[in-house]
C-alpha cells in the first residue's frame, strides 16, 4: 500500500522537494529563523530552513541557541503555529457597494493565490490542524475560508525527535509521533550514517511527490533508529496534564481559590490565545469608506482575554481577570469536550513557553486537581 | 444586481424596509421582506437573524413576527448604540442586510395539548409574541394561555394594540405589570413575579417560556418553580455577545453552550447551574 | 351573601389554618367597601387593622414634595394589605389608595392584638404567614430595584 512505503532521503534532497512541490503549483510555506525565533513564512529554497538552530523553552522563556549539528528540523515548536495560514489573522469576508436603496456584495472572500504546502508539521500541529478542522468544518456550519485553505493543501509533516521542557503531547495522546493527516513525514537522522531523513508516505499525492526524488530503501536499521528517536522526544517530556475527569473537575471548581492566585499573576495579555494552534475566536468587523458607499466585512482574530470579548450592552459579562483565564482554560481542556467531542489542548507548550509571566496550564491543573472540589488551600 | 444564494453563511441578503413601527421612545419594529425571490423565510418562533445596517455593524437581533406569514419578518430593535441606531433610522424601501433565522425556538412541540405560560420583560416580549401568534392561531393546538408581561414604566410597554387585544382572547389570562407607575396609570405596579399571585395556573399541565433581563429571568424561573412547574417545564431564552451566529467565533459560548446553536432558548435543567455562576 | 367565617376560611392568606383560630378571628372581623378614589389609609395614621383584598386595586403610595404621590406597588384581589398593627408604634408608613371600588375584609389590630396576647398558637400562626409575605414583599420590592430594564 502506497501509505505504508517508507524511504531514505539524503539531508541535500530538501531543496529537491522543496521544488517538487513548488511545480505542482503549491507555496511553500516552512520554517526559518527570524527575530530570534523560528517562524513559519514562504520559503523557496532548502537554504532558509533553520540549519544548525534548536530551541530552548521555559515558562515564559524562549531563545534560539546552536546545534553541533546542522539538522534542518531540530527545533521543537515557535511562536507561530499553522493556524496563520490555515486561518488567517486578518480575512476580508466580502465588500459590498450601496446600490440605490439597496445594496450588492461584490465578491466573496478572499482565496489563496496557490494552494499552501506546509512544511515541517509536527504531531501536535497536526492534532491541532484536525481540532480546528472539527470546529470549522464539521459541525453545523462549514467556514469556506478555512475550506478553501484546508482543501488541496499539501502537508509534510516532520517527526519529533526531541522534545522541549514545556512539552506535553505525549499525556494528551497528540503525539510525539505523527501517525496520519499527512502527505509526507519526515523523520531526520544526523548520526554516523549521515545527515537524511526517513520519509514515510501518508496519500497518494505524497506518493507522487517522493517518486519525483533521489531516494534509497530505508533499511531495518534505519527504520528502528527513527522510531528509537520519536519515542525518546516522548520520554523527554517533563509536563503532562492528567485527563482523568478533567470536565468534571473544572467544571466543579469554579470557585476555587487557585483561580485568583492565578488571576493575580496573569495580565491578560492574550500572548496564550495567539499562540495556542486551537484557539479559533475570531471578531467580525463591518467598515465602510468615508463616503459611505463602500463597506466591507473582515473577519479578525479576538482572545477571550479582552475585556469587550463578552460585552454586551451595558457591560462585559467576564469583567475580572480571574474570569477571563477560568474562560480560557476551561474551555480549552473542558467545555471543548462537550462542545466538540475532544480537548482543545494538544500538549504542544506554546502557551507555557510565551506566557510573559510563565503560568503552566499543566500546573494549573494539578494544584486544582490536588485541592480538589472540597479543597481549600 | 441580486447576490447569489449560496451556503456562506457570513453573507447577508438584502431585505427591504416595509415598515417602520414606533413601539416606545427608543424601541422600533422593522418590518422586512426579501429582495430577492427566496423562498420565504419560515422560522421558529425564539430564533434570530443578524441585521446589518450598511457600513455600521451587524447585531443579533431576535424576529418577532408571526411565524405564520413568512413572506415578511419583523424585528423589534431598542436604540442603544451606534448600529441600533442606524437600523431603527432606515426608511421604507432601504435594505437592511439579513443572514440567518438562526438558534433554538421555543419548545412547541412540547406545549402542545399544554398551557403555555409567557413570561416576559421589557423587550423579552419580543421573542415571545411568535409564541403568542402561534398559540392564538392554532388554538385548539394547545389549552390556555397565561402572558405575564412586566415593564419598566407604562411608557415602555410593547405592542399596546395588541396586549389590549390579547386580554380578551378566549381561554387566554392576560395580566401586565410596571416597575414605576407614573401619573395616569390605573394598572398593576410591581415586578412581573408580583402577577404570579394573581394567574390562575395548573403548573402540572404547563410549558412555561420566559424572556427578558438576566436578572428577572432568575427570579422567575424560580417563581415559576416554587409555583410547582417541574424544570423540565420551563424555559429560558439567553443571549451573549454574538459576532457571527454561527459557532466560529467563540463569543457567545455560556458554559460549555453556544447560544448561538444550542440557544438561544434553552431548557430551565440545562441553565439552571449557570444562572447561579458569576462572570460565567 | 358569603360570612365573614366562609370568607376566612377560603382566604389563601388562612389556608391551613385550624377552624378554631378561624372562629377566633371572625370576632375581628368586618366586611368593607372603598369607593375608587378613596384612601384606605394615610401614611402617620394609626395603624388599626390589616385588609385581606377580596376585589379591586389598592395602590401603596409615599408622598413626594412637589408631585403627585408615587406608587410603589399595588395590591390586588388575594392581597394582604397592612402589617403594621402587628408592631409598635402601630402607624401606617404610606398610604394605601383605592384605585378601583375595593372590597375587602377589615381585621381589627387591637382585637388581634389581645387575641394574640391570650393565645400565643394563633399568634404564632398569625406571625408565619406575615413573616411570608414580608419576605415575599421584600424580594419584590430588591428585585424592583434593581431597575433591570434600564438602559445601560
Amino acid at each position: 500500500m502506497a501509505e505504508q512505503t517508507q524511504a531514505v532521503l539524503e539531508a541535500s534532497q530538501l531543496g529537491s522537494l522543496i521544488k517538487v512541490v513548488a511545480r505542482r503549483g503549491y507555496q511553500v510555506i516552512g520554517p526559518t529563523v527570524r527575530d530570534g525565533a523560528i517562524v513559519y513564512d514562504r520559503i523557496e529554497s532548502a537554504d532558509e530552513l533553520p540549519a544548525g538552530w534548536t530551541d530552548e523553552q521555559e515558562p515564559g522563556r524562549y531563545r534560539l541557541k546552536r546545534r553541533e549539528d546542522q539538522a534542518l528540523f531540530g527545533y521543537v515548536v515557535g511562536p507561530q503555529s499553522w493556524k496563520k495560514c490555515l486561518h488567517p489573522a486578518e480575512v476580508r469576508l466580502w465588500s459590498a457597494e450601496r446600490q440605490g436603496e439597496t445594496f450588492r456584495i461584490l465578491d466573496n472572500e478572499k482565496r489563496p493565490q496557490r494552494q499552501h504546502a506546509l512544511l515541517g508539521v509536527r504531531a501536535c500541529e497536526l492534532a491541532a490542524i484536525a481540532v480546528q478542522d472539527r470546529v470549522l468544518l464539521e459541525d453545523r456550519y462549514r467556514d469556506p475560508t478555512y475550506a478553501k485553505c484546508r482543501e488541496d493543501g499539501f502537508i509534510i509533516a516532520v517527526q519529533c525527535t526531541q522534545a522541549a521542557a514545556t512539552c506535553f503531547c505525549a499525556s494528551m495522546g497528540t503525539g510525539p509521533q505523527a501517525r496520519s493527516g499527512f502527505d509526507l513525514a519526515l523523520t531526520e537522522l544526523t548520526g554516523p550514517g549521515g545527515h537524511r531523513f526517513v520519509a514515510q508516505v501518508g496519500s497518494a499525492r505524497g506518493a507522487e511527490v517522493l517518486a519525483e526524488l533521489k531516494t534509497a530503501a530505508a533499511a531495518e536499521g534505519e527504520l528502528r533508529e527513527a522510531q528509537t528517536a520519536v519515542e525518546a522526544a516522548a520520554r523527554q517530556q517533563v509536563r503532562s496534564i492528567d485527563q482523568t475527569g478533567i470536565r468534571e473537575l473544572l467544571y466543579q471548581n469554579f470557585e476555587h481559590p487557585r483561580w485568583d492566585q492565578v488571576a493575580e499573576r496573569c495580565l491578560t495579555c492574550a500572548n496564550c490565545t495567539m499562540v495556542c494552534p486551537t484557539c479559533f475566536c475570531s471578531t467580525v468587523e463591518d467598515v465602510s469608506d468615508v463616503t459611505g458607499e463602500h463597506a466591507e466585512r473582515w473577519r479578525r482574530w479576538d482572545s477571550c482575554f479582552t475585556r469587550s470579548f463578552s460585552y454586551i450592552h451595558g457591560g462585559s459579562i467576564r469583567t475580572s481577570g480571574k474570569a477571563r483565564y477560568r474562560q480560557w482554560m476551561t474551555h480549552k481542556l473542558a467545555s471543548w469536550i462537550d462542545q466538540f467531542g475532544t480537548s482543545g489542548c494538544v500538549g504542544c507548550g506554546r502557551c507555557i513557553t510565551w506566557c510573559p509571566v510563565g503560568i503552566d496550564i499543566t500546573e494549573e491543573v494539578r494544584a486544582i486537581r490536588e485541592t480538589g472540589s472540597h479543597g481549600n488551600t | 444586481m441580486s447576490t447569489a444564494v449560496t451556503t456562506d453563511p457570513m453573507l447577508p441578503q438584502p431585505y427591504t424596509v416595509q415598515e417602520v413601527v414606533k413601539e416606545t421612545p427608543d424601541t422600533f419594529t422593522l418590518s422586512l421582506e426579501p429582495s430577492n425571490t427566496i423562498n420565504g423565510d419560515r422560522f421558529q418562533p425564539g430564533q434570530f437573524s443578524m441585521l446589518w445596517a450598511f457600513g455600521v455593524g451587524e447585531l443579533p437581533i431576535s424576529i418577532s413576527g408571526d411565524p405564520g406569514q413568512g413572506d415578511r419578518l419583523l424585528y423589534t430593535v431598542r436604540s442603544v448604540g451606534q448600529a441600533t441606531h442606524a437600523l431603527v433610522s432606515q426608511k421604507v424601501g432601504e435594505s437592511v442586510g439579513v443572514r440567518g433565522p438562526f438558534g433554538t425556538g421555543w419548545p412547541l412541540e412540547q406545549a402542545r395539548g399544554r398551557d403555555v405560560i409567557v413570561v416576559a420583560g421589557g423587550i423579552g416580549l419580543a421573542p415571545l409574541r411568535p409564541v403568542i401568534y402561534q398559540v392564538l392561531h392554532n388554538r385548539k393546538m394547545y389549552r390556555r394561555l397565561v402572558i405575564l408581561y412586566g415593564a419598566r414604566s407604562p411608557r415602555d410597554l410593547l405592542y399596546r394594540k395588541e396586549l389590549a387585544a390579547w386580554a380578551h382572547q378566549p381561554d387566554t389570562q392576560r395580566l401586565v405589570t410596571v416597575d414605576y407607575g407614573g401619573l395616569s396609570w390605573r394598572g398593576h405596579v410591581g415586578v412581573v413575579t408580583t402577577l404570579f399571585k394573581y394567574a390562575r395556573l395548573q403548573p402540572a399541565r404547563s410549558v412555561a417560556m420566559v424572556c427578558g433581563p438576566e436578572i428577572m429571568m432568575r427570579f422567575v424561573t424560580r417563581e415559576l418553580e416554587a409555583q410547582g412547574l417541574s424544570r423540565g417545564n420551563i424555559y429560558a431564552s439567553m443571549e451573549r455577545n454574538m459576532k457571527c451566529a454561527v459557532g466560529f467565533c467563540g463569543h457567545c459560548q455560556y458554559g460549555p453552550h453556544f447560544i448561538c446553536r444550542d440557544g438561544p432558548v434553552f431548557p430551565y435543567e440545562q441553565i439552571r447551574p449557570l444562572l447561579e455562576k458569576y462572570e460565567l | 351573601m358569603e360570612t365573614l367565617e366562609r370568607i376566612i376560611a377560603e382566604h389563601r392568606f388562612f389556608a391551613g389554618l385550624e377552624s378554631y383560630y378561624t372562629d377566633l378571628l371572625v370576632g375581628c372581623a368586618s366586611n368593607v367597601r372603598f369607593e375608587a378614589g378613596a384612601y384606605i389609609f394615610k401614611e402617620g395614621g394609626e395603624a388599626n387593622e390589616f385588609y385581606l383584598i377580596r376585589s379591586g386595586r389598592v395602590a401603596l403610595e409615599i408622598s413626594a414634595p412637589q408631585r403627585k404621590p408615587i406608587i410603589v406597588e399595588t395590591l390586588s384581589e388575594g392581597d394582604i394589605l397592612g402589617w403594621s398593627w402587628l408592631l409598635p408604634p402601630y402607624h401606617w408608613k404610606f398610604h394605601a389608595h383605592a384605585v378601583e371600588g375595593t372590597r375587602a375584609l377589615a381585621l381589627n389590630g387591637q382585637c388581634l392584638r389581645t387575641k394574640c396576647e391570650q393565645n400565643h398558637d394563633l399568634g404564632y400562626e398569625l406571625l408565619k404567614r406575615f413573616a411570608q409575605i414580608i419576605d415575599r414583599r421584600l424580594e419584590a420590592t430588591r428585585f424592583q430595584l434593581l431597575d433591570v430594564y434600564a438602559a445601560r
